[in-house]
């Protein structure tokens, strides 16, 4: 039986990372596992630090607020304080009756031909409480010709070039809502790509008609302006108003056909025009990931943008006792907000666990104010980003019967209006039951979304939490081998 | 030092650090499977480890996300069948 931590963190993005190490100094025993083989997550993706260049951290933002967490956190692991375990995914969680977590780990990436050796690299944690910090991933809409080579989601794209510095093409457009296109595409542009346009569905000053929420951060308003004058310095079409409507090509993408769209719900309204391209970079928002938090039974709800997060109190707590959860999978809201809500988890866990001194009481109070209240801060100017950059309601009319939805399973749109229509499926479980859209590789994470709301929409209601549920839920968190499914039944009691 | 692959019998060259997909795509090479049902070309969609499009084999080893396995000198890449290894009654469908 492994040694039982206070805590275990998922993830070391910006939310896990600052979980950790303020988890760490209030006390807590800490194992904090991650997916990639170096922290950052996500947002500080970089290239592999043993084969740096000092370049590397051009075009980040809150690089330095990542060097002091990285540098807490090898302090941390230096002295045996955080066991930080890289290179690993949770594809299991489960409780035992005194309430412990017992989280099954396997490998990322490995290239083992035997299922048996694979399973001796796999392993069991064991923790008393846990720290989510999941992260999330780009929210996608299905567009005719989606699945054509050259056709990648925008923060793909990006790891690329942060991650791998690999340019994904030559001339791009980079299409969907929100602010992320233009990191995206000034990166690519600084990198030496041609951007032929940003396709963006709403339009660009939405966010400053919710003037309560875009003047919560204000250091967000001039981060708007530094890619301002990026676009503008690298002569980036920025096209308001308008989507792709087709993405056309044989065996790989060569333009995009573009309209105009409807300000009010988002209608196709204009002529197309045809843009050449061979990269096309989309995005809409983000989708949290919630494999872990919905594992468990945490209570979840749709959140201003639409997608299905973690139900949190002030104190990032769960619905499910001892489940903390922190960054995207409480909603979209970036890194800075991500970071005080990983620290806010921590210091209010150390307090749970009575690790807090009685002389740093008054201390602990003080930090849990000011953090509760840059969160509270950070929530409003999410959701107001999220009111201005919304997935256009009409969106659904742009499809066309051949349409790809699922991209694993093939599923057309056709598909699923024929499984409600013929077959009488009228929410998204059976529509997956019967057409099989989200039953693949990625198990829906793709697709979901999109599914829920198609699903919704033919049934003519809104979507709901209930919508979204179905098609966010994984009976395993990420797919593995059977022979560590069968290790894992050999140690059930019984056996 | 630049690491050597071989694709299809083809010479990919791969900066240490570089994962096996980056590569690929640096090649000019955006596909190396298709779609069981459509035969549709895949290569890398969502480049962090979420979509399994990009599913290879490597070294003999199937079903392996391109976007996350870093190149090694020498890796002979997706010559095992088209389908990146993707067959029904995975454990990860279960």
């Amino acid at each position: 039986m492994p040694d039982t931590y206070d805590v275990a963190v998922v993830g070391a993005g910006p939310a896990g990372l600052a979980a950790a190490v303020e988890s760490a100094a209030a006390g807590l025993g800490v194992v904090l596992i991650d997916a990639a083989g170096q922290p950052g997550g996500q947002y500080w993706r970089h290239y592999d630090e043993n084969h740096a260049r000092p370049d590397d951290r051009r075009g980040h933002h809150g690089w330095s607020t990542f060097t002091r967490l990285r540098e807490r956190l090898d302090a941390l692991t230096a002295t045996g304080r955080i066991r930080y375990l890289p290179g690993h995914q949770v594809w299991l969680v489960t409780r035992d009756e005194n309430g412990a977590f017992t989280l099954q780990l396997t490998p990322t990436t490995s290239t083992r031909v035997d299922g048996a050796e694979e399973a001796g690299l796999s392993r069991a944690e064991t923790a008393r409480a846990l720290i989510l910090c999941p992260g999330g991933y780009d929210r996608q809409l299905p567009i005719p010709g989606w699945d054509l080579p050259g056709v990648m989601a925008a923060g793909g794209a990006q790891a690329l070039l942060k991650g791998h510095r690999t340019l994904a093409g030559r001339r791009a457009v980079v299409a969907g809502t929100g602010p992320f296109l233009l990191p995206v595409a000034t990166g690519l542009a600084r990198a030496g790509a041609s951007l032929a346009a940003v396709v963006e569905a709403n339009g660009t000053l939405g966010w400053l008609r919710d003037p309560v929420g875009a003047m919560s951060v204000p250091g967000k308003g001039v981060e708007a302006l530094q890619y301002a004058a990026l676009m503008a310095r690298h002569r980036i079409p920025y096209r308001r108003g308008t989507v792709i409507r087709e993405i056309l090509g044989e065996g790989r993408v060569e333009a995009v056909r573009i309209a105009r769209v409807d300000r009010v719900d988002g209608r196709l309204a204009g002529p197309e025009e045809e843009i050449a391209a061979d990269l096309v970079a989309l995005g809409w928002g983000f989708t949290p990931s919630l494999e872990l938090p919905l594992m468990l039974g945490a209570e979840t709800r749709r959140d201003v943008d639409g997608s299905l997060v973690v139900v949190v109190d002030d104190l990032q707590r769960s619905s499910v006792d001892g489940v903390y959860v922190a960054g995207e999978a409480t909603g979209v809201g970036g890194a800075a907000l991500a970071v005080a809500e990983g620290r806010l988890s921590a210091v209010a866990l150390g307090v749970a666990l009575r690790r807090t001194p009685e002389s740093s009481r008054r201390a602990v109070v003080a930090v849990i104010g000011r953090l509760s209240r840059e969160i509270r801060r950070g929530r409003r100017f999410a959701a107001a980003m999220h009111r201005a950059y919304p997935v256009p309601v009409a969106w659904t009319r742009w499809l066309s019967d051949s349409t790809l939805v699922c991209r694993c399973e093939e599923v057309s749109y056709g598909d699923l209006v024929r499984a409600h229509r013929d077959l009488g499926a009228e929410d998204p479980r059976t529509l997956k039951m019967l057409a099989r859209p989200g039953m693949g590789w990625c198990q829906g994470r793709v697709c979901g979304f999109a599914t829920a709301e198609i699903s919704a929409c033919l049934s003519r209601r809104e979507t709901t939490a209930e919508d979204l549920r179905p098609l966010s839920t994984r009976s395993l968190a990420v797919p593995v081998t059977l022979g560590e499914l069968a290790a894992l039944a050999d140690d059930l009691p019984g056996n | 030092m630049t690491y050597q692959m071989t694709f299809r019998g083809a010479a990919v060259p791969a900066e240490p650090g570089q994962s096996i997909g980056a590569a690929l795509v640096a090649a000019g090479i955006l596909d190396w499977r298709t779609t069981r049902k459509g035969g549709r070309p895949r290569g890398m969609f969502c480049g962090i480890g979420v979509c399994f499009d990009c599913l290879i084999t490597v070294d003999g080893v199937p079903g392996l996300r391109a976007c996350l396995v870093p190149a090694v000198d020498g890796m002979t890449l997706g010559d095992v069948g088209d389908t990146g290894g993707m067959e029904d009654g995975d454990a990860g469908h279960v």
